[in-house]
Order: structure tokens, then C-alpha cells, then sequence
């Protein structure tokens, strides 16, 4: 093509100088900084310490950590749950009709983060349409809070993440041969059997791209529950916020994140792992099938 | 639940359900930007007194002249270096590649608090160890401000950009290439008059993303900003922080609208990748 081997190198160096840059270095950092103590003026103080690693046993973080844990899985779970049924109906649909439907949901995914919060903000607010409805019904009284709770939060997580559930899994499900169920359902399955049975495991590396894509920032979540939540709803990400940008402690801010990092990147590298190996495997039977 | 055909209708309710949780919000918003009454509770009468005080909002203006600057660096910057990414990916044999790759693509489920929280200790590392030299030397003022902002606005965007352009390089048919060269074409020819227009497209696409993504982003923009660096996501967060003055339901709208139009023209590309495949 355009170059020859050797300047493939140069083609790909100056992204790969830039990434190195301010991409795996601030990672590195983020580890290295958590043993700097803090100094008097808000920034990192020389020498090294393991103090900040102490205060990490605060008593209010295992509660905390736990709340960001299960918040991301209950999430992930409900898009999830959300997005198969979704995929399904979308790779069946007429062509043009699958392009509008697409559409819709591809917009609110695009939509200012900012502005999808402060909608359920006025959605859910005091004053707002939805509680006059419960009220109207007798769900709710003048006194019932709808914001700056768990369930606001799980509710504004739910709402971010589906368009990125939907979107790798309806990516593989577009690609699955649909007279396969057919051929189950003539061979007498029913149509959930089948649907279990034979369009689950046929979407099954969608539906692992959409668990990593929506657990990952959900454990990362940080503006849901600083602007829906309140104070018995903060999440690990809020702390890491609170320790910058209050009281501007970088070494404790980073020993946290450090923290979020290896629960991100260990399941993301296990999660790889296993997938590399699986091919491998199916390589080798191929290979064993051939000779 | 079962339609004529046997199917069951289950799959068309659930989409139909999330449809409409998806949209209530952003409806309820539209409305209430043209309500009379500041908190929109009760309908008021039919009012278009918060687009006019958008416009007349001093503040809004320099956020949004900053947010399209940045925007507009940060798009040009990502979508040269995503480019060079994907085609040097794309050909690659080497055994590096599989780090590269990493490189590239880990970024993109990274949460963005703990890209936003790892620029900011890299640059506030680096300007308190070269900060005083460089002002002795150099006679430049420097701590986090629209550099800062930028130089992340193009790490976070850069990933996409290669996302898309590789997806391209990837599908279309590699004879194209080697057509042209038997045919005596030399390689810095084949590149302008072969590879180029066809992943042509997928550069457009991943600029348009490159760009929403830029104008969008509060998380990591908050991280590395300066003190007094706004921005319009900026801005709308501390409208929100000061109450919810309906000001933002009218911004949001416009924000809305925006969208619409930058993901319809984005698709429109996309789509018109597969037609001339076939």
C-alpha cells in the first residue's frame, strides 16, 4: 500500500507516542501518586508514604464500595434484560422501519450526559409531572421524595446505559440466521425454548460486549449519583470527586481510583483472556479436524 | 401476548416500553422550556421567554465559543492521529500489534472519571516539576486551562476515530487494492486514489463522533480545567448546582435538536457505506 513495512512504524508512531503519553502514563501515575503524602497547599509533597493506604479503611467506604458494586450489576442486569428482547425485535423488522427504530434509540445515547440527568431531575422534581401522576393515582403524597435516592440513581443509570447494551448486542443479533429458530420450532420446540435454546448462545459475544461496556463506566458512575443522589447514595466515584475538588487531597483521591482501576481492568484482561483462549481452542480442533 | 403470525409479541413491548422511558424525560423538558412558570409544575400559558433570555445570557456565549474551539482542535487533532491509528493497525503483521491495539481501544470503556482523575495528576505532576522552568525560560505563565482541556479532549476522542475508520478499512474489499497495483499504480497513488476515498466516509463519521463527543464531555473537561474555564456542559452543570432555572430547559432543547441533525447526517454515512458495498 502506501508505505512499505518499515514505514508502517512511522504511520502508527506518533499515535502511539500521544497515547503513551496521556493515556498509559496517567494511569501508571494514578498507582504511584497513592504512596505521596500530601503537602499544606494541596498538591503532592515529596518522599513517600503508606498513610494514605491506612485511610482507606475508613468505616464509611466498605459501604460505599458495596453500593457502587451492586448498583453496576442490578443495572447491568436490567439493560441487559432490556437490550436482548430489543436486538430481537430490530434484526427481524422491515428495513426502513429497523433504521427509524435504530435511530431513536442512537439519539438519546448521543444527547448531552448532562442534559439526560437534569431531565429526570425535572421528570422526578418535587414539582414535577411525574409526582402529580403518582399522586393523581394515590401512589404517592405531597411529602414523598423522588430524587436524591438509591432508586433515582439506578433509575438515571439504567436509563444512560441502555442504548449501550442495545447496540453491540442488536450489532451480532443482525447477523444470526433467524431460520435457524425456525428449524427448532419444526422440530418442535417452542418459541421461548428456541429462543433460549438456540438466538441466546448465537448472540452470547454481543451480550458479553454489552456487560463490559455498561459495568465498566457504571462502576465509574459519578454524575448520576452526585446529581440524583443524596448523601446515603454516593458511590466510589463521588468520593474520588469530593477528595479533588473539596478538600483537595490528590494522594487519597488517586489511591481510590486506583482501586476502581484494578476492578475495571482485572475482569476487562480476565475477560479477554478467556476469549483468546476459547479461539485458541477452537483453532486447534479446526487444525485436529483438517489432518 | 401473541401476534397473527404466531410470534410472540413480548420482543415489540419491551422495545416499545424503553421507547417510551426513553423519550418522557427529554419530552417533559421540551414542554416545560416553553412554560411560562420557572419550575414547570403546573402549565402556566405558552411562553418563549427563556429562549430569549439564552441568548441575551453573556456567559452562555463565551461558554459556547469555547466549547466549539475546543471542539474544533480537538476534531481535527483526534481525527488525523485516529486515521494514522487505524490504517497502521489495519496493516500491521507484527506482533506489536496486539499492544497497540490495547492502546487504542481500552480507552474506550475506561470510566471517564478515572481518565479525567489520571490527566489531571500527570499535568499537575508535570507543571509543579517544569512549571517554574518553564516560566524562567521561557517567560510562559502555564497551569490547567484550554491546553490542558484540549490535549484530553483529543485523548478521549482519538479511540473513536480509529473505531470507525478501521470498521471501514475492515470491510471493504481488499482486491480493490491489489487490482490497482497490478495495474501499475504506485503505492503513494493507490493511497490518494484508491484507499482514500473509500474510507473517506469512515473519517467523516469518526470526525462527526470526534466532535459530539468533544462538545459533550463535563466529566473529564471538569478534571483538567482552569479556574475560570467554562464550557457549555460546564455552564449547564452550574446552572443545575445554582437550582433548575428554566434558562437550561431551553438550552437543552437546542442541544437536543443539534444531536438529532449530527447523528442523522453520521448515519446517513454509515448507511451509505453498506449501499455502495453491495
Amino acid at each position: 500500500m502506501l508505505f512499505k513495512k518499515t514505514s508502517n512504524f512511522f504511520v502508527g508512531l506518533p499515535t502511539f507516542v500521544w497515547l503513551l503519553l496521556f493515556y498509559a502514563l496517567p494511569v501508571l501515575i494514578v498507582f504511584f501518586l497513592a504512596f505521596k503524602p500530601v503537602d499544606s497547599a494541596g498538591g503532592i509533597g515529596a518522599g513517600w508514604t503508606l498513610s494514605t493506604l491506612k485511610e482507606l479503611g475508613n468505616p464509611n467506604y466498605p459501604a460505599i464500595i458495596w453500593r457502587t458494586f451492586w448498583l453496576g450489576i442490578v443495572s447491568t442486569v436490567i439493560c441487559i434484560a432490556a437490550a436482548v428482547p430489543i436486538s430481537y425485535y430490530l434484526s427481524r423488522m422491515s428495513n426502513q422501519l429497523r433504521n427509524v427504530f435504530l435511530m431513536l434509540i442512537i439519539v438519546p445515547f448521543w444527547t448531552n450526559f448532562l442534559i439526560r440527568i437534569y431531565a429526570w431531575r425535572v421528570f422526578l422534581h418535587s414539582d414535577g409531572v411525574f409526582k402529580h401522576l403518582l399522586m393523581f393515582v394515590g401512589l404517592a403524597d405531597e411529602s414523598t421524595v423522588l430524587l436524591y435516592n438509591q432508586w433515582a440513581v439506578l433509575t438515571v443509570m439504567v436509563y444512560t446505559y441502555i442504548p449501550f447494551a442495545v447496540l453491540p448486542i442488536y450489532a451480532v443479533a443482525e447477523k444470526f440466521d433467524f431460520s435457524l429458530l425456525d428449524a427448532a420450532k419444526d422440530l418442535g420446540a417452542g418459541s421461548f425454548h428456541a429462543f433460549r435454546r438456540v438466538f441466546l448462545p448465537g448472540i452470547m459475544k454481543g451480550v458479553w460486549t454489552a456487560v463490559m461496556v455498561v459495568l465498566i463506566p457504571a462502576f465509574g458512575a459519578y454524575l448520576i449519583p452526585d446529581l440524583v443522589g443524596g448523601p446515603t447514595s454516593e458511590l466510589v466515584g463521588d468520593k474520588i470527586a469530593q477528595r479533588v475538588f473539596v478538600d483537595r487531597n490528590l494522594p487519597h483521591a488517586s489511591a481510590l481510583s486506583a482501586l476502581l482501576m484494578l476492578a475495571v481492568f482485572l475482569p476487562l484482561v480476565g475477560t479477554l483472556w478467556i476469549r483468546k483462549l476459547k479461539q485458541r481452542n477452537v483453532e486447534r480442533r479446526d487444525a485436529d479436524a483438517r489432518s | 401476548m401473541r401476534g397473527a403470525n404466531g410470534r410472540s409479541r413480548f420482543p415489540l413491548f419491551v422495545t416499545l416500553l424503553t421507547l417510551i422511558f426513553l423519550y418522557t424525560p427529554l419530552i417533559v423538558v421540551a414542554v416545560a422550556s416553553f412554560n411560562a412558570s420557572k419550575y414547570g409544575g403546573a402549565w402556566t400559558g405558552f411562553s418563549l421567554k427563556w429562549y430569549e433570555r439564552l441568548f441575551q445570557d453573556r456567559a452562555i456565549w463565551e461558554a459556547l465559543v469555547n466549547t466549539l474551539v475546543i471542539a474544533l482542535i480537538a476534531t481535527v487533532v483526534s481525527t488525523l492521529l485516529g486515521t494514522l491509528a487505524a490504517l497502521a493497525l489495519h496493516r500491521s503483521r507484527s506482533r506489536f500489534k496486539g499492544v497497540y491495539s490495547a492502546l487504542v481501544h481500552t480507552p474506550l470503556v475506561v470510566p471517564d472519571i478515572l481518565q479525567g482523575i489520571g490527566l489531571l495528576l500527570l499535568f499537575v505532576t508535570v507543571l509543579s516539576t517544569f512549571g517554574e522552568w518553564i516560566r524562567r525560560t521561557f517567560g510562559l505563565e502555564c497551569g490547567l486551562g484550554m491546553t490542558t482541556i484540549v490535549i484530553a479532549h483529543i485523548t478521549f476522542c482519538l479511540s473513536y476515530v480509529t473505531m470507525v475508520v478501521l470498521g471501514r478499512l475492515q470491510e471493504f474489499d481488499r482486491s480493490m487494492i491489489e487490482a490497482a497495483q497490478d495495474l501499475g499504480a504506485s503505492g503513494f497513488y493507490t493511497f490518494f486514489r484508491v484507499t482514500l476515498p473509500i474510507i473517506s466516509p469512515g473519517i467523516i463519521a469518526g470526525a462527526l463522533f470526534a466532535f459530539t463527543l468533544s462538545i459533550d464531555d463535563f466529566v473529564i473537561t471538569f478534571f483538567v480545567k482552569g479556574a475560570g474555564d467554562t464550557t457549555l456542559p460546564i455552564y449547564i452543570q452550574s446552572a443545575m448546582r445554582r437550582g433548575t432555572p428554566a434558562v437550561i430547559n431551553a438550552l437543552s432543547v437546542i442541544f437536543l435538536l443539534m444531536t438529532f441533525v449530527l447523528v442523522f447526517i453520521t448515519q446517513r454515512l454509515l448507511m451509505d457505506k453498506k449501499e455502495t458495498q453491495k
